[in-house]
């Protein structure tokens, strides 16, 4: 495998092996994330940082990722700073940050940004969400919360609870466990189930896959519940959005029928959906999945930043 | 065609004939030609419903001294896969042609996405994969967002 100089746009852009590659080097990478080792592989390599929307952990932990690897980042974190308010196309902010950077690592409001960003750019390209398109190194992170919770993907059965219509993290998720055999149970409000598209491309992947609209059932026999937001936004009546965002809260009560060695994960924020009383269970592993964030990330642009500069 | 049915649609000296147009597609076509910019040289001539052995009932437009545009030619071969193009000189049909889809089409149609990049006023022009053509389904290489509805989309 090599990622050397390669963009990352969607997860789509990585076969099983490599995915792997990734996990395991992110392993590695856990106690230099933590501080408790040293290792300076970007010493000298900038990485560019175009936030062009808001983001909290995605862009502290893609930042904290290349100071544990001794490299520098440069930041736009907010659009209004940048010339972009004066009417700077994409195109053009990505030159110029391609000409400074050894790579960008781009989050952007609009779907199609990043392949953009890949053809205007010289360096490599990592998406970090554009508008509700793809988030890969959040599917890389995910994965790696499940790996080092069971030691393997393989055999495991996934709840995807909640939104899964607009959800960009679970659509690349899905796609991802289908590609590792993993049995999958999509448990959401009608309204916002899986787009059918994706559905077709899943079952032609041979993907185990069957519709669990009641939660409990759904939680009895999973091994991961990923519980996603139900956004307010998406609902034209505000008393709907209440009654479906309050059947699919996950507390203590319903963690009660599930197994002792189940794992509930949530990429964060949370609006409600996961109760704060789930904390203190073991259940719990939505703050080390977004610790997780930065060895993966670590591992990301170390295997994409290896070696001399530019695109491959 | 026979010679009295010919006749209603006058035959051109130059230029193009764009045949075995689905029936009732013309006016699309038209549009797609930009029938109303051409020069003053330009006659355009239009039949509708006209009896064709392969289709039953099909469109055709003539155009007088102009040839089509690769994208004009992509454009037709969206909205009216079934068409032929044949170019006229001095009355001959000096070339007769299936319209065929490229596997990429740029610029002829923009992405129903409005949250796609390619909307954004960002100097690139639309872009498409054909990922399916019978029926055509073209798919954004930006943004991904697969369409079937080509009319409402001309760029």
């Amino acid at each position: 495998m090599s990622l050397r100089g390669r963009d990352l746009i969607s997860i789509r852009d990585l076969t099983k092996e490599e995915i792997l590659a990734l996990l395991a080097s992110a392993r590695k990478m856990i106690p230099y994330a933590e501080g408790k080792r040293v290792m300076h592989p970007l010493a000298d390599r900038i990485v560019a940082m175009g936030f062009f929307e808001p983001s909290t952990r995605t862009r502290l932990s893609f930042e904290a990722a290349v100071h544990r690897l001794g490299g520098n980042c440069i930041t736009i974190a907010d659009a209004a700073a940048s010339s972009m308010r004066k009417g700077e196309s994409l195109s053009d902010t990505i030159r110029m940050l391609s000409s400074y950077a050894d790579a960008i690592v781009l989050r952007h409001p609009n779907e199609g940004a990043a392949q953009l960003a890949a053809r205007a750019a010289d360096v490599p390209i990592v998406n970090a969400g554009d508008g509700a398109g793809q988030h890969p190194s959040q599917t890389l992170l995910d994965l790696a919360t499940m790996q080092e919770a069971f030691g393997t993907l393989s055999g495991l059965k996934v709840v995807l609870l909640g939104d899964l219509r607009y959800g960009r993290t679970v659509h690349s998720l899905a796609y991802a466990l289908a590609l590792f055999g993993v049995e999958i149970v999509l448990s959401s409000p009608p309204e916002l189930r899986l787009p059918q598209e994706l559905r077709d491309e899943l079952e032609r992947t041979g993907a185990k896959m069957s519709l669990e609209p009641d939660m409990r059932k759904a939680v009895r026999d999973a091994d991961v519940l990923y519980v996603t937001r139900i956004q307010k936004e998406r609902f034209g009546d505000e008393g709907e959005y209440r009654k479906v965002a309050g059947s699919y809260r996950i507390d203590a009560h319903i963690l009660a029928d599930a197994k002792q060695r189940l794992v509930v994960m949530h990429p964060l924020p949370r609006a409600g959906e996961v109760a704060p009383e789930v904390d203190r269970t073991s259940h719990a592993a939505y703050f080390r999945q977004a610790f997780l964030g930065v060895p993966v990330r670590m591992a990301l642009l170390d295997a994409i930043l290896a070696g001399p500069k530019g695109k491959e | 065609m026979t010679a009295m049915r010919e006749l209603r649609i006058a035959a051109i000296k130059n230029g193009t004939v764009i045949d075995h147009i689905g029936n009732g597609l013309a006016i699309d076509v038209l549009r797609i030609i930009n029938a109303r910019g051409l020069d003053r040289d330009s006659t355009v001539s239009v039949g509708i419903h006209v009896r064709s052995g392969k289709l039953g009932w099909k469109d055709i437009v003539k155009v007088e001294n102009m040839e089509l545009s690769a994208r004009k030619v992509n454009a037709i071969a969206l909205i009216a896969p079934t068409a032929t193009i044949s170019i006229i000189r001095d009355f001959k049909v000096q070339e007769k042609r299936p319209v065929d889809l490229p596997d990429t089409i740029v610029g002829v149609v923009t992405c129903p996405n409005p949250s796609c990049i390619s909307n954004q006023g960002e100097p690139i022009e639309s872009e498409f994969r054909v990922t399916r053509r019978r029926p055509v389904v073209l798919t954004c290489v930006f943004c991904e967002r697969t369409m079937d509805d080509f009319l409402a989309h001309l760029a």
